[in-house]
């Protein structure tokens, strides 16, 4: 019998069992869940529908392990969404959830940046989110997945799910990451190389040396990124940064679990990263790759730095540095992925860069990410993005078209007025 | 026993910023998000379906956000299943655990062989899709033991583990 992987290993945890192997369905208790502005909402329809139904419902299973943040339509951009934050106000009000991070009071942002941030969520831990960025956070060593607001109600009440135990596909980066080269690149190019769906279902799991060489910043990147790869959860295991991360951060205990060594992974991929050219997702699929130079002739109207794959500390400072001192050929939007990220970004100087070069700075929120607002695209626009996804009308008019990059080639793109190769500017 | 008329989308990848956009996410009113069900790839959409039609499309049906408006906009549209080659798996565990749609998973041969506008008759105890435009029946993938049984106690709320 073969040893288990990381992910194997949460879940029987979780599911009080000596092991689980992937293909078994368990029932698995849940250590965290978090929803925000539109998953919250749908939670409490759940939770009104069932009461209206007969069933009592007078308190969650332990108000101290969900969280509620606020990211995507906030500040509140119409009359519907500001509705949306008083039921999460009513939310944390009536159910007595403490963690609820609030536009306009401190500490708040995109809730798969202020998962760690803030670490809501330990190594080792079973997380659930209402978003299906949740995996971003599984870079921590936990089992990190989105669901709908049906699952994230249950949860509330019941404090356990069902799960199918993923079969985990192992990826290895291996080599020295060159210095025009972000996390983004890579799991562009491993999703470009493998498909949108090559991970449905299951675990994406990263290892190897350049790994253990990124900082935190860049390996939410590779998580985050594992669900445009269909994949169920994105993990990495906790070595010392990961633990000095979470430490810097809480004292509350936590075990960081490793998979066994002769664990059984369904496929071994190896990618060695010192050859990887910057690369850039064409619309309208992630998938759709191809090297920023060969994209040079593409023209591009906007430029577009937020969201939690692409606004993090480490995003924003790649990107100004490759700014600094130039002016931006169109319209640039940068906005931080969390009010600390902003903070810290304004004491080092990095606002001042990016205002300098023309930029508008926007407020922490998933904006035009999502297409919800803060630069939505018109009809024919075209934008190269710091975010995720790149599907027709996700950032705006469905004939717009959004190229998805690194911070560094979006920079360099913004300087130049095309898509461009950072080592060209 | 469930039967209606199809509507093919011949693809991969139908995600769910063309099955409900972004902007409408803040809406909670199921009756309204259904009006803008597959607005971003077919603006008829809503005027061409009927209740209990079903869509028939490609590989990863679904993918994307963990959105549970998706599921929700295509069955107050009137959509009872959808089938198709696969699954995103948020779209498919929101589909069953709402109880909102039945997600189908169904082969090539069904896949190319069933017209836009044929009528389907799905059969979940036999496991089968029966063209009945077209006098053919195609074996649909069984639902895992776990699904089935949610399905049949009409969601994840209704449903007690053992």
């Amino acid at each position: 019998m073969c040893g288990m992987t990381i992910t194997e290993k949460i879940l029987a945890r979780a599911s009080n069992r000596e092991r689980v192997s992937a293909g078994d369905v368990v029932f698995a208790n849940v250590d965290k869940v978090m929803v925000h502005d539109v998953s919250g909402p749908g939670v409490m329809m759940v939770l009104r529908e069932l009461e209206r139904r007969g069933k009592k419902i007078e308190r969650v299973w332990d108000p101290d392990r969900v969280w509620i943040a606020e990211d995507h339509f906030v500040p509140a951009v119409d009359k519907i969404s500001a509705e949306n934050i008083m039921t999460l106000e009513r939310m944390s009000e009536r159910f007595g959830i403490k963690k609820h991070f609030r536009y306009g009071m401190g500490q708040y942002g995109i809730c798969h940046t202020l998962s760690h941030e803030e670490a809501m969520v330990l190594p080792g831990e079973v997380y659930v989110g209402g978003d299906s960025h949740t995996n971003t956070t599984g870079a921590l060593g936990c089992f990190a997945t989105g669901m709908g607001h049906t699952d994230i109600a249950y949860v509330l009440i019941h404090g356990r799910i069902w799960f199918r135990v993923p079969e985990t596909l192992l990826f290895k980066l291996e080599g020295s990451i060159p210095p025009y080269i972000m996390a983004k690149d890579i799991i562009l190019k491993i999703i470009g190389d493998n498909g949108t769906d090559v991970a449905n279902y299951k675990a994406m799991q990263f290892a190897g040396s350049a790994v253990r060489a990124m900082p935190m910043d860049e390996r939410f990147t590779l998580t985050n990124m594992t669900t445009e790869a269909g994949a169920k959860n994105g993990i990495i295991e906790a070595d010392e940064k990961t633990i000095e991360y979470v430490r810097e951060r809480t004292d509350r205990p936590f075990k960081a679990i490793k998979g066994d060594e002769d664990a059984e992974y369904e496929e071994v991929f190896t990618y060695e990263v010192d050859r990887l050219e910057p690369i850039v997702a064409k619309p309208h699929s992630p998938s759709n790759i191809a090297y920023a130079r060969e994209l040079s002739s593409v023209e591009i109207d906007r430029a577009y730095i937020g969201s939690c794959t692409g606004a993090k500390y480490t995003d924003l400072l790649e990107a100004a540095k490759i700014i600094k001192g130039k002016k931006s050929k169109v319209r640039l939007e940068v906005l931080p992925a969390s009010q600390s990220i902003y903070i810290k970004a304004l004491r080092d100087g990095l606002l001042s860069i990016f205002l300098e070069a023309g930029a508008v700075i926007g407020p922490p929120t998933c904006g035009a990410c999502c297409g919800a607002h803060m630069g939505v695209l018109a009809k024919d626009e075209v934008c190269v993005s710091t975010t995720n996804r790149n599907f027709p009308g996700r950032m705006g008019h469905v004939e717009s078209k959004t190229y998805l990059a690194s911070p560094k080639v979006v920079a360099a793109s913004a300087v130049t007025g095309r898509i461009t190769d950072p080592r060209d500017v | 026993m469930i039967r209606g008329k199809v509507h093919k989308y011949a693809r991969d990848n139908i995600d769910t910023d063309v099955i409900i956009p972004g902007p409408y996410l803040k809406i909670m009113d199921h009756n309204e998000l259904a009006k803008h069900a597959m607005e971003g790839l077919d603006r008829d959409f809503v005027k061409k379906v009927k209740k209990g039609d079903f869509i028939l499309a490609g590989r990863n049906f679904g993918c994307g956000s963990s959105r549970e408006h998706a599921p929700i906009a295509l069955s107050y549209a009137g959509i009872s299943a959808v089938l198709a080659l696969s699954f995103a798996r948020i779209f498919y565990r929101n589909a069953v655990d709402g109880a909102y749609l039945l997600p189908i998973e169904i082969g090539e041969d069904a896949y190319n062989e069933i017209e836009d506008g044929d009528e389907l008759e799905i059969d979940l105890d036999r496991n089968e899709v029966r063209n009945i435009s077209r006098q053919k029946v195609y074996v649909m993938k069984p639902f895992p033991p776990l699904i089935k049984r949610i399905i049949e106690a009409g969601g994840l709320f209704n449903y007690t583990p053992e």
